[in-house]
């Protein structure tokens, strides 16, 4: 079993394979089951995550009205010709949006780590397939290979809002999507790595702010930003750019400036944009009141 | 290893928004109701720390309300759970707590009905993982991950080894195991995670033990 990415990229290179093999295995060995089983179940994951998608682009809102609609706004324009960063890089954007924004409004998901960063790995996927072509099965390895990241970041750090800020959750969720998209392209096991050292090194610090603890505002606009985070950090690792502090050492540190982050800015809704005048009046008229004005 | 499987990872399949303030509230309110052996007749939940602050976005109380009768994650009757708790005459009260525990996402409930109640305490890790820490007073770790049995017997030698010898003679084995005690002498909790699925006639033979006063088994 591999405990950091180190152990993982050195199993894969060693016996000259991908990530998402070694992932595979490790999952057949640990539930004792068959390979065709365990693809079969993650095939299960994958089907949610594209009616999610289909669902978000055609336009959900949520129950408070907070979110909802962005994903087709997106997608129009993308239509119209004009995107300046590109027309791949935002139909990412737009898919990871439209997972979250079905999320928000009580649809059904696949959580990738967990449900608030849902949209970053199928975002990631679902575009990229368009250039790259990739079969049933590599697809499914895309999301072995994000799993197997997620799974030392779950392990060695934290995938909780509440325990280690936004940057736990969507920035483990765009690390984990920029390690996939390296192997699908053709990268190697270190330049997948390196592709998660680089997403991550640049979401270390953000906080979990929720407006009024909704699962909303900013989440589905930082799902947007993690799959263009992910994208842009594979583009770099397959042009050959390494990460100067290794990736293990990038996940240690997201991990204690996790816990050095106040309570406020852990999933409370106490502080950031949460404690902001105008989150706090969204707050008010979903709920009557502010959360920290009670009791 | 906090986390052993990739669909841990990816995964679980549910209804949003929140995996651990609304699968891990469902999944606690499952396992409750699997350790209570039936559907309650009323339940007292208390949150504390993230979920005590943000309970009504996220929809925690009504995942938690579904897992108390059944429901899985991805269940979508969790979305009206309430409803579906009055249909089914569930009295159903919520506390927001302010006390500050370990745990940021940490629920304790109180479930019960005519023949009995039983508390414990649920925390919510991440991803939709959660334990179960606390059990009628008795500090334990259940995870849910494994299929587990958890024995009251009275603290006394040999007491371990006699449910070992017959989860042994069924040929079981025991991946973990916890012992919390009330006092020395008193009354003690074995939780004990196994590799395999336990029969009911396994159940019967541990029930049979003097030393044994109760016996749950939580299936995977």
């Amino acid at each position: 079993m591999f405990r950091n990415v180190a152990e993982l990229v050195e199993m894969a290179e060693s016996q000259n394979k991908k990530i998402s093999d070694i992932m595979i295995e490790q999952e057949m060995k640990v539930t004792n089951r068959s390979r065709e089983d365990v693809l079969t179940q993650m095939e299960r994951n994958l089907v949610v995550m594209e009616e999610a998608v289909e669902k978000g682009l055609q336009g959900v809102k949520s129950h408070s009205g907070l979110t909802g609609g962005d994903a087709v706004l997106i997608q129009n324009y993308i239509k119209t010709g004009k995107s300046l960063s590109g027309d791949l890089l935002l139909d990412a954007v737009s898919k990871a949006v439209a997972t979250n924004e079905v999320n928000a409004a009580m649809g059904t998901i696949c959580a990738t780590p967990t449900a608030g960063s849902a949209g970053v790995v199928p975002g990631t996927l679902f575009a990229v397939q368009n250039k790259l072509n990739p079969s049933r099965e590599e697809k499914i390895r895309f999301l072995f290979t994000s799993g197997a990241f997620g799974f030392v970041v779950a392990n060695n750090a934290s995938i909780s809002g509440a325990a280690g800020g936004c940057q736990a959750e969507v920035g483990s969720a765009s690390g984990m999507a920029a390690a996939a998209i390296v192997e699908m392209a053709g990268g190697s096991p270190a330049q997948c790595a390196e592709g998660m050292a680089i997403t991550l090194k640049n979401m270390l610090g953000l906080v979990c702010d929720p407006v009024a603890g909704l699962v909303e505002v900013p989440c589905v606009k930082r799902n947007a930003m993690g799959a263009a985070n992910a994208m842009v950090a594979a583009d770099m690792a397959l042009a050959g750019v390494t990460s100067r502090i290794p990736c293990d050492e990038v996940i240690d540190a997201m991990y204690k400036i996790g816990q050095t982050m106040p309570v406020a800015l852990r999933e409370t809704a106490q502080g950031g944009l949460a404690a902001t005048p105008t989150g706090r009046e969204l707050e008010a008229k979903i709920f009557g009141f502010a959360l920290d004005k009670k009791g | 290893m906090k986390y052993k499987s990739v669909f841990e990872i990816i995964g679980p399949v549910m209804i949003g928004p929140s995996s651990s303030h609304t699968a891990g509230a469902a999944r606690i309110g499952k396992m409750a109701r699997e350790l209570f052996g039936r559907e309650p007749k009323w339940a007292n939940i208390s949150f504390y720390g993230s979920f005590a602050k943000t309970y009504k976005g996220h929809g925690t109380d009504v995942a938690l309300i579904g897992g108390l009768m059944d429901f899985e994650t991805d269940d979508e009757r969790i979305i009206n759970a309430f409803e579906h708790a009055k249909k089914k005459k569930i009295k159903i009260r919520i506390r927001e707590e302010e006390a500050v525990t370990d745990h940021p996402n940490t629920a304790r409930i109180l479930i019960g009905d005519d023949n009995g109640e039983m508390e414990l305490v649920g925390i919510s890790i991440g991803g939709g993982k959660i334990e179960i820490i606390e059990l009628n007073g008795f500090e334990l770790k259940l995870t849910g991950h494994h299929p587990a049995i958890l024995v009251v017997h009275d603290d006394r030698f040999g007491a371990i080894a006699a449910v070992s010898n017959i989860l042994a003679s069924h040929k079981i084995n025991i991946g973990h195991m916890d012992v919390s005690r009330k006092d020395i002498g008193q009354m003690a909790l074995m939780t004990i995670e196994v590799d395999q699925n336990v029969e009911e006639v396994v159940l019967k033979e541990l029930k049979q033990l003097p030393e044994v006063t109760q016996v749950t088994r939580i299936a995977n």
